[in-house]
């Protein structure tokens, strides 16, 4: 919502400039133009309507457009021309300012069917040639989508005078739409269009493909049918591709829920249950921490991720080692018990920051660097998915390398492997105990700090994520974290690839039914830990 | 399998049990039907209700001592048999509507006539019976645990594992009830019910008379249970819930043990749902969220598991707490109390109210037989 609006803002930047910029240039054609509206007779309007068009003034769109939609207005006393806005407001039709008493004598320019279709067409015809190369592309695509054959002549004349290679491609693109559907073309000319189509690709290549009419020459038919083919198989293909990459963006979420979960549960053999309200708390310190930078300094809020990041750590781990102190270190031995305390912690920890933060959704910002999109081949990458995939892969790499080169990590490795040896070589168990807890929880704050970016920061945030992060370490096993890895992607990307077939609650459902089947199979997930440690 | 004998299921604490929910059941109807609106002994209709779900709740909260408590499979998916038990109720109080629904459809109930459904699927057909739906109450919820139990105890998934599977069960089924094109009207669930065997269901004296049924069903569960874990076979589910691989190096087949208790835990839970659908007039997915069925866990843990009377005991106390807090003022604070309770149980009060009551009898009394302390005192499953 807030990207769209800065975007329209922007655009409405660079329209007030060129205007600003060249108006000099073509004022005065363009004032004379404008006087044809005030005899308000049909003829003299059509006349105007092409001086208009004719005066390449930055504004004369605008007229234009304001003519089509009926807020064109003209006073014949002060001999001006006016566009009344939404509000009902009158603006200069030259400079655009505004006009605060409106003349008494104004009165819409009048309109009739042969004015109507004339005005399409020079509109048409002006958009793409506009200075702006941005509306030329978005005539081009216009036009492309409309298929209306009255555009080709201004395609044509377009085409000729275009020297942008981006607007080139969607102008040819549309002319080639065009001609596939139009009898009157030569059938070498709509086959070199089809074969445009076809390079094109996409899902509107195929509507345009499969429009060829029936009465057309067989060769064209023929080359159309092909072409949909090859379409439809780069179309297969891109969907693969596309559903990899929601897949893996699902998956490096799930995963980032999940890892912390794992340590506990590998180390441990804890299952908390209050994991996904470290997540929760991890995304409200993002809330606190942009409230905060909103507050003082506004400048900064481009790294309010960077700031929280630490921050959250700190805190969600803060707590973790507070439950494990206070309540999980009493439980040891006793999983199941376990299990129903730090629900009930989960409880208390979700209703105090409802009571605290209120029961109701909290907006936190995306900063410049995480908003926005790119296009690669036919399928649209957000940012914000793409830096998190990256963030996972980096606190992936950064616990890995934690537990292997580390003191701490390797002390982690002993217990996880054998606590009663681990304790009998020296390595004090509660002390890893505690510290384990409070990074799986510190972990789990920082994804916290990521989901904030794409879901809603609600109390409820960590109950959505629970019931999946405990499935990939069910399924991914604890015997190290590349299971909890293969076991998020696999999940991660099993769940899009069957969204399309079965509906995104049916795909979950499946993705149920199957872990529940492969858990027969392997009882302790992917990568067990074999072994005494399994019995024990 | 076992010689039945009387005296070994009716120990002191089971005969105070049975007499005071005797006096329950015939109680509360009595009060309600015989004395005048206005007397001071005059219990409302509303009560009568309340306790009927009460009960169908410490039934629930019955069947999964009988696995927790003596079995040690702590299922977090109990709510979701209960729930299927409770839908194939809904269902035969769906075709009990008739024309009286909105739509006046005679066959199709209304959720299908405005989702434009031609005709009545056919895992609908049969339910207009009573006994076919009766059936279906205990051989749905059944069928489920025995396929799922099969699965998870032949694979020997066990612990934490095991809870977490059952989890995703009544999740993936929560998910499932929630869409319309399921056929058990999407998340409205089954409501605006009419009738029951003819008589109508917001009537004082049907409502009596299932407070009662309720309390019928509890005191035959509560034998079956005492039968069940007073027998030889109740002291090999006790081995298992101690020492699983022992008790099958010893030559007993673990895997059917346990299925065999899952799935009449199920059977019962199934019971529990059908009774409370008609006292509290619908069903919908909800039932089958996580929370709900962790929330039965912890009424067993407070009562005290493996004590079966427990059970009972937390059920009741629990959710009179959960009455009294959630219609007042004190609504914000009830899952605070909730959470605290998980909490102050699972490290104060390990054994429960009822365990904690026995053992600390069981201490005083040396002449209390050694057979009763294993089942006041369980141990975590491993």
């Amino acid at each position: 919502m807030s990207s769209l609006l800065r975007r329209i803002v922007a655009a409405l930047v660079i329209v007030i400039a060129l205007a600003g910029a060249s108006q000099r240039a073509s004022a005065d054609a363009f004032d004379d133009a404008l006087q044809g509206f005030l005899a308000d007779s049909f003829s003299d309007t059509a006349d105007a309507i092409e001086a208009v068009a004719a005066s390449g003034h930055p504004r004369s769109t605008i007229v234009l457009e304001a003519l089509q939609g009926g807020q064109l207005v003209y006073s014949a006393e002060t001999k001006k021309v006016f566009i009344k806005d939404k509000a009902g407001a009158l603006h200069d039709a030259i400079t655009g300012a505004a006009v605060a008493p409106p003349p008494a004598d104004a009165d819409n320019v009048r309109l009739n069917n042969r004015l109507r279709g004339m005005l399409g067409g020079v509109l048409g015809g002006l958009t793409l040639m506009s200075p702006d190369p941005v509306r030329r592309l978005e005539a081009a695509q216009s036009v492309f989508k409309s298929r209306d054959a009255a555009a080709l002549p201004a395609l044509e004349k377009a085409l000729a005078a275009e020297q942008n290679a981006d607007v080139k491609q969607a102008l040819l693109e549309a002319r080639a739409a065009l001609v596939i559907g139009s009898g009157d073309a030569a059938a070498e000319d709509r086959i070199a269009a089809i074969e445009v189509i076809r390079v094109r690709g996409g899902q509107d290549a195929l509507s345009i493909l499969g429009g060829v009419p029936p009465d057309a020459p067989d060769a064209v038919r023929k080359t159309a049918a092909s072409a949909i083919n090859s379409v439809q198989q780069s179309l297969a293909v891109w969907n693969a591709v596309q559903n990899t990459w929601y897949g893996l963006s699902l998956g490096s979420v799930l995963l980032l829920a999940a890892i912390g979960l794992a340590i506990t549960f590998g180390v441990m053999g804890v299952i908390n249950m209050a994991h996904g309200e470290m997540v929760m708390l991890g995304a409200y310190v993002t809330f606190a921490v942009q409230q905060l930078i909103r507050t003082y300094s506004p400048g900064l809020f481009d790294y309010s991720l960077l700031i929280a990041l630490p921050l959250a750590f700190l805190f969600a781990g803060a707590v973790g080692v507070l439950i494990e102190r206070s309540i999980i270190r009493f439980l040891y031995g006793r999983p199941l018990e376990t299990l129903l305390a730090t629900w009930g912690l989960s409880l208390i920890i979700q209703q105090a920051v409802r009571t605290a933060f209120g029961p109701t959704n909290r907006e936190v910002g995306n900063p410049s660097w995480m908003s926005g999109a790119f296009e690669l081949g036919q399928m649209t990458i957000t940012y914000n998915r793409l830096w998190i995939i990256v963030f996972t892969a980096i606190v992936f790499v950064a616990l890995l390398a934690m537990l292997r080169f580390t003191r701490l990590g390797l002390e982690m490795r002993a217990v996880t492997q054998n606590r009663a040896m681990a304790a009998a070589m020296g390595i004090r168990t509660a002390r890893i105990d505690a510290l384990t807890f409070g990074l799986g929880s510190g972990i789990a704050g920082i994804a916290g700090v990521a989901l904030s970016q794409i879901d809603n920061v609600s109390p409820n945030l960590g109950q959505g994520y629970i019931i999946d992060s405990f499935l990939v370490v069910v399924f991914g096993g604890v015997g190290n974290l590349w299971g909890t890895l293969v076991g998020a992607l696999t999940l991660g990307i099993a769940n899009k690839f069957l969204e399309p077939f079965a509906g995104a609650v049916l795909g979950k459902i499946a993705i149920l039914v199957l872990i529940i089947l492969f858990i027969q199979k392997r009882p302790r997930g992917m990568f067990a830990l074999k072994g005494r440690a399994v019995e024990a | 399998m076992t010689s039945f004998s009387l005296i070994r299921i009716l120990d002191r604490g089971a005969i105070v049990f049975l007499v005071l929910l005797a006096v329950f059941a015939v109680a509360i109807p009595a009060l309600n039907l015989l004395t005048p609106a206005g007397s001071s002994f005059h219990v409302p209709t509303y009560f009568v209700s309340l306790f009927g779900k009460y009960v169908c709740y410490a039934l629930l909260a019955l069947s999964i001592d009988l696995i927790w408590g003596y079995a040690g499979i702590l299922s977090l998916g109990h709510g979701a048999f209960f729930a299927l038990g409770g839908y194939a109720m809904g269902m035969y109080l769906m075709r009990q509507i008739g024309t009286r629904g909105v739509y006046a459809n005679p066959i199709l109930p209304d959720f299908m006539v405005f989702l434009n459904w031609p005709e009545l699927p056919v895992y609908w057909y049969g339910f207009n019976h009573f006994v076919y739906a009766a059936l279906m109450v205990v051989l749905v919820p059944g069928l489920l645990a025995f396929v799922f139990g099969w699965f998870a105890f032949r694979s020997r998934v066990t612990g934490v594992y095991l809870s977490i599977i059952t989890q995703a069960m009544t999740f993936a089924l929560m998910l499932g009830f929630f869409r319309n094109n399921f056929g058990f009207g999407g998340n409205n669930g089954l409501t605006d019910f009419k009738d029951i065997l003819g008589f109508n269901v917001q009537a004082e004296t049907t409502r009596n008379a299932l407070f009662f049924c309720s309390c019928v069903a509890l005191l035959l569960g509560f034998l079956v249970c005492r039968a069940l874990v007073t027998s030889k076979y109740g002291k090999v589910l006790v081995a298992v819930r101690d020492a699983e691989s022992r008790t099958r190096f010893l030559g007993y087949r673990v895997e059917s043990y346990k299925l065999f208790v899952f799935t009449l835990s199920a059977c019962m839970a199934g019971i529990a749902g059908a009774l409370y659908v008609p006292q509290v007039g619908i069903i919908n997915p909800g039932e089958f969220a996580p929370g709900n069925s962790i929330e039965a866990v912890i009424w067993v843990a407070v009562g005290g598991r493996g004590t079966l009377t427990g059970a009972v005991l937390g059920a009741f106390v629990v959710n009179y707490a959960k009455t009294y807090f959630t219609s007042g003022f004190l609504a914000p604070y009830w899952l605070f109390v909730l959470g605290g309770l998980f909490i102050a149980v699972t490290l104060l009060l390990p054994r429960g109210i009822v365990g904690t009551i026995n053992h600390w009898r069981a201490s005083r009394s040396e002449a209390r037989s050694a057979a009763e302390i294993p089942a006041a005192m369980p141990q975590a499953a491993e």
